[in-house]
């Protein structure tokens, strides 16, 4: 009986396992084989594996620039918003100020709001400053979209440390940037590599955003130039197939490496 | 409570009374506004400019550098839409999503709750299809659920023809076909969430009720179960508002909105008519609507953890 329910659970675990992988198997074994032999098989394994579509995506299209882009407007979105919330949190923790529990609360709002409900506003504000179709002007949105949730998480966090780390140093009379260097920030590593990697997981998949405010080939960020050549290459599956994958392959990487700090993070707004 | 230590413990360290005058909290305090004004700017420029201009956009007609105001006529004329109604609808199909995905999670979750071989490469193997970009992962599956498709073929080969669709070309399995690649994507969000909750209920209380005779059905449903019930409560309201105001990037990678506008959903309604149609007036009143459905979720979740708050003690 136990025997049969350890067999039935692996069986479900197997088929849920290749529901979840199959797409990105599809992806794979399509962009590995020509267009020809896709037409004429397109679920087979690639037995004629060809790397012609991944050299023509990475030198036809401007995939690499895309690449960079993405990673430009990440990196500088991430680390700002991520700073700029440690700041705001060791405030709401550690401070009296006035408005410290407000701050908290509209973090946990906003949190919720659907950015495409800031979608027309801010457009036209980068109309206005001339800042449309380059990249601080997604830098500028994704910082604001990513703050609620750092805010919150750092916030939940440093209400963890124990009272006496802190108390210590301020009875001594270190002032508070020093405490913050000091002490909290070299106990709060792994946390903030969780939240960073939950930050460039939202900015690098976004696609809203970068289609509406970035419309120049050179500015594209990854996801909105796939999404403009998905319609461009729509009948050519294999080079669609290649250039999905190399969008997807940083993060598949970056996932195999460091999967606790993505389940981690991933699941940090739960319960708290 | 950590909070307010730092204020507290500088007014012992400079000997003055706890009680100190509302000038002197300030000036100890000024510290924190300057570590709070970056975030302070930011969210003002991002959220409060927005939030502000949104609803004043609504109230106008016309394109950039030439608008009008027309009062609440762009609010008639949304609800006179027949595309935006289907827009909204489709929100709300998509929330059958939410009871799918939990059901589904919370199984698995209670299924792989002991230690076995390979349990967290499994749970790490389902989680994976959460991190991925909506936008590539919705390529892929514009393909395998295209008319003639590889589910299709799939299908053929099995003999279960009857069951052959255009799963994304026909408008009344298009939304069904969307919801599917969503329940995809969240179910290892669920089943993470759901194994770690698990993983904290104490289990001294399992072992007395197995000792006691309770079947394995019985243990999961009168103790797991509610012990975990206020994370099921937040998953399900966090789905809710994951689908009412995040899935613009599915619609528009796997259908475009089509066929016609019959996959359209509020987020694509908004982009379409602002940025496709040059209807900002229209896309703006779309917005202050779906804002207003999102602050009815967002009231919901700070009741919840409220409770659990108060709960917890």
């Amino acid at each position: 009986m136990q025997h049969l329910r350890n067999v039935l659970r692996q069986l479900v675990l197997i088929a849920l396992s290749v529901i979840s992988l199959y797409p990105v198997w599809f992806m794979l074994s399509t962009a590995l084989k020509s267009t020809h032999y896709y037409t004429m098989n397109p679920t087979g394994i690639p037995y004629h594996v060809t790397f012609s579509n991944f050299r023509a995506v990475l030198s036809d299209w401007p995939l690499l620039l895309w690449m960079r882009n993405s990673l430009i407007v990440t990196v500088v979105a991430v680390s700002v918003s991520t700073l700029i919330s440690i700041m705001a949190a060791f405030a709401i923790v550690f401070s009296q100020a006035h408005g410290r529990e407000s701050l908290f609360r509209s973090s946990i709002a906003l949190m919720a709001i659907p950015p495409v409900a800031l979608l027309i506003p801010m457009y036209m504000l980068m109309v206005n400053t001339h800042l449309i179709n380059s990249l601080p002007s997604v830098m500028i949105f994704y910082t604001g979209l990513l703050i609620p949730f750092s805010i919150f998480f750092f916030v939940n966090f440093f209400r963890e440390i124990p009272l006496e780390l802190v108390e210590a140093a301020y009875v001594d009379g270190a002032p508070h940037r020093r405490i913050l260097r000091s002490i909290i920030l070299p106990i709060s590593g792994a946390s903030t590599v969780t939240l960073v990697i939950v930050n460039a997981i939202f900015v690098w998949n976004e696609l809203l955003v970068a289609l509406v405010f970035l419309q120049s080939n050179s500015s594209r960020t990854l996801m909105a130039g796939l999404a403009l050549y998905q319609g461009r290459y729509v009948t050519n599956e294999p080079l669609l197939m290649a250039a999905a994958f190399l969008s997807i392959l940083p993060l598949g990487v970056l996932y195999i490496f460091g999967q606790r700090f993505f389940v981690r993070g991933l699941t940090a707004g739960m319960g708290k | 409570m950590n909070s307010e230590i730092l204020t507290q413990s500088s007014t012992n360290a400079e000997g003055q009374p706890a009680s100190a005058t509302k000038r002197g909290r300030r000036r100890r305090n000024l510290w924190a506004y300057g570590y709070m004004s970056p975030v302070l700017v930011a969210l003002a420029v991002v959220f409060g400019y927005s939030f502000v201009e949104v609803v004043h956009y609504s109230f106008y007609a016309g394109g950039v550098g030439q608008l009008t105001y027309v009062g609440t006529s762009n609010y008639h004329e949304l609800f006179a839409d027949p595309q935006f109604i289907t827009s909204m609808f489709n929100n709300f199909k998509l929330l059958f999503t939410v009871p799918v995905v939990t059901i589904l999670a919370l199984a698995l979750a209670l299924m792989i709750n002991t230690t076995f071989r390979g349990v967290r490469q499994y749970r790490a193997i389902v989680f994976l299809p959460y991190i991925l970009p909506a936008t590539a992962m919705g390529l892929s599956f514009s393909y395998l659920l295209q008319g003639n498709g590889v589910l299709d073929s799939l299908l053929k080969n099995l003999d279960l023809s009857f069951l052959i669709h255009d799963w994304l070309g026909s408008p009344s399995w298009v939304m069904f076909s969307i919801g599917s690649v969503i329940v995809w994507q969240q179910f290892g969000f669920g089943v993470v969430v759901f194994s770690a909750a698990l993983l904290a209920v104490p289990g001294e209380t399992i072992e007395a009720a197995r000792i006691d005779g309770a079947s394995w059905w019985i243990v999961q449903r009168k103790i797991l179960i509610p012990q975990i019930r206020r994370i099921i409560e937040f998953f399900v309201i966090l789905q809710a508002i994951i689908v009412l105001s995040s899935v613009f990037t599915y619609v528009y990678v796997l259908t475009g909105g089509g066929p016609a506008y019959s996959s359209s959903v509020m987020e694509f309604f908004i982009y379409q008519n602002g940025f496709e149609n040059g209807s900002i007036g229209i896309a703006s009143a779309a917005a202050v609507v779906l804002l207003g459905i999102a602050s009815v979720l967002i009231a919901i979740y700070i009741w919840a953890r409220a409770r659990a708050a108060k709960e917890a003690g």
